[in-house]
């Protein structure tokens, strides 16, 4: 495969764990979080650090899971206080207050992020490689909880709060998870991004970034695992296949939002679903 | 002096703020949309403004115009996008609107550049008073005054006129407004009339301040609003009027103490996170359970 081919594969796969995570809190247990950047952020710089002091991979690893996550407790616990469109905003400020300190951070680099990070010893195919597995098993592990015990609270929750309470569900309880876990998904693809660019500098963590990721979700059919990773592969490959219009490439990437918006409200999972009920109906 | 300095930058950027999110509150009010292409109807009515002034050499008339047009601008996003996603899921109608920037904001540069566009002639940016030591721009006043017209108006609007009266029913409690005859649909078109017009409003007068229209100018609307109208406590005019002055306060001093850690984004987000804390419901938000 040339160079151009694994980058892409590279890209794809990481944001798949980006989409797949963020469903897990915006899908399965319905917080709308619009600062998903920021975790995966966090897990990069995490990663990047870990690896310029000591190079080890399983480390640099499990420092941006780690990262991530305690990142993203301390935002659920914000989730317990406001909820829905406040929620919305709320992670629209995480993102924007995690860009705003990471560019005044000297340690952090500022604004000129941090180069020169290690390289993993892979090589490129070696990365992608590994991309796609930890992408795999990320689908999986999303697809085992949603069957799980978990998985039915998290949608109870996501559903209805207070009918879910009445079931003896711990609401608060499994929100926090939701983001724990979702979040601590968010830090691992970090650390994969720093592997696979061993440059990283804050603003592709922005909240435009973030803005892409739940567009993914819903394109894809919220809370559908196979939708979101479905999707978050197609926009990730939009713009490059719609390369040939080149100095209109955002034109035709809004229009595009737009129309399938329009023309599937409920994202691939409905569309798809909607095609196989129709097929037996005939 | 320098402190007041700062409070008068800090008050005329939160007049700024508030025009730029009342129309946000209108919609958020009635529809419970995040309708985050409001910053496409805000640069719209600032490119129309810049057109037109300098085509004919009257800036008001660019307002005017700007004012005209953008209305049906938003009337058609309700009509063509918003309507038909009412019964999904939040998320749905806002990654729509997301879209519709994306699509706007490029249109924008490939239509008029990437630099943008200058007023041939703006005397009111470079027109400064003196008063008993502070300095104050021509647009800032402008901008102020504005302000207070613009919430005065709706207020007396919604308090003194019949229309003004449904609307504000139909926000409060549509299936009873409608029972007492109103159209709650045409209540919609009348709401993002007006949204869209103040926001046209808006985007001329930051057009006049910064002297330039750029694709992305809309940019900031998109977020900052977004934020004004939480922390006001989503959907109220007043509490959107308290939250934009705050934020223009916190904005503007934060800048100086705490600049060196901090970027005014993060400073004004950091105050909006903050006071969620401790108000969940936003300044005047009633609570609810």
């Amino acid at each position: 495969m040339s160079a151009y081919g694994i980058s892409l594969v590279s890209i794809a796969g990481i944001n798949v764990i980006l989409a797949v995570s963020l469903n897990i809190i915006s899908g399965f247990c319905g917080q709308i979080s619009l600062g998903h950047a920021a975790f995966f952020g966090a897990g990069a710089y995490a990663a990047a650090l870990t690896m310029i002091a000591t190079a080890n991979v399983p480390l640099a690893l499990l420092a941006a899971l780690i990262m991530g996550c305690a990142l993203g407790i301390i935002v659920g616990f914000a989730s317990l206080r406001v909820r829905s469109d406040f929620l919305a905003v709320t992670t629209i400020g995480v993102n924007f207050l995690f860009v705003g300190f990471v560019r005044k951070q000297g340690w952090l680099g500022g604004e000129m992020g941090i180069s020169g990070i290690p390289a993993t010893g892979f090589g490129a195919t070696g990365n992608a490689i590994m991309i796609v597995a930890l992408a795999c098993m990320t689908i999986a592990f999303s697809l085992y909880m949603s069957r799980s015990w978990m998985g039915f609270a998290f949608r109870a929750v996501g559903e209805d709060e207070s009918a879910a309470a009445t079931l003896g569900i711990n609401a608060r309880a499994y929100k926090l998870a939701a983001f724990g876990i979702g979040t601590a998904l968010a830090g691992l693809a970090g650390a994969l991004y720093t592997f696979f660019t061993q440059f990283i500098t804050v603003d592709s963590f922005d909240f435009v970034f973030s803005v892409m990721l739940l567009a993914m979700v819903v394109i894809g059919g919220v809370g559908s695992t196979w939708g979101v990773a479905v999707a978050a592969v197609g926009l990730t490959l939009l713009p490059e296949a719609i390369r040939f219009v080149n100095d209109y490439r955002l034109l035709v990437f809004g229009g595009m939002l737009v129309l399938v918006i329009r023309l599937a409200p409920g994202g691939l999972a409905a569309l798809t679903r909607n095609l196989f009920a129709r097929g037996k109906r005939v | 002096m320098y402190y007041i300095d700062l409070a008068v930058t800090g008050v005329s950027f939160g007049c700024m703020y508030a025009i730029m999110a009342v129309g946000l509150t209108l919609v958020y009010g009635l529809l419970r949309i995040l309708h985050i292409a409001h910053a496409a109807v805000f640069a719209l009515g600032a490119y129309v403004t810049v057109l037109v002034a300098n085509a004919s050499g009257s800036i008001l008339g660019g307002l005017i115009a700007a004012i005209v047009i953008t209305p049906l601008f938003g009337m058609a996003i309700y009509r063509l996008l918003y309507e038909p996603l009412l019964k999904y899921r939040p998320d749905v109608p806002m990654v729509a609107s997301v879209g519709l920037l994306v699509l706007m904001q490029d249109a924008f540069r490939v239509l008029f550049g990437e630099q943008g566009v200058t007023f041939r002639q703006n005397s009111l940016s470079f027109t400064t008073f003196d008063i008993a030591g502070v300095n104050i721009s021509a647009v800032q006043i402008a901008i102020i005054v504005t302000t207070v017209v613009v919430f005065l108006g709706l207020h007396l609007f919604t308090t003194y006129t019949r229309i003004g009266v449904g609307w504000r029913a139909t926000v409060s409690r549509p299936q009873i407004a409608t029972s007492f005859g109103i159209d709650p649909i045409k209540v919609r078109y009348l709401n993002f009339a007006i949204g869209s017009a103040l926001a046209a409003v808006a985007g001329g007068l930051v057009a006049l301040l910064n002297n330039l229209v750029d694709p992305g100018i809309g940019f900031v609307v998109s977020y900052k609003a977004l934020a004004i109208i939480v922390l006001g406590g989503l959907g109220s005019v007043q509490g959107t009027l308290v939250a934009s002055l705050v934020l223009g306060l916190v904005e503007a001093y934060g800048t100086i103490f705490i600049g060196a850690w901090l970027d005014r984004d993060a400073i004004a987000f950091l105050a909006l996170i903050l006071l969620l804390m401790i108000r969940p419901q936003g300044f005047t938000g009633v609570r609810t359970a």
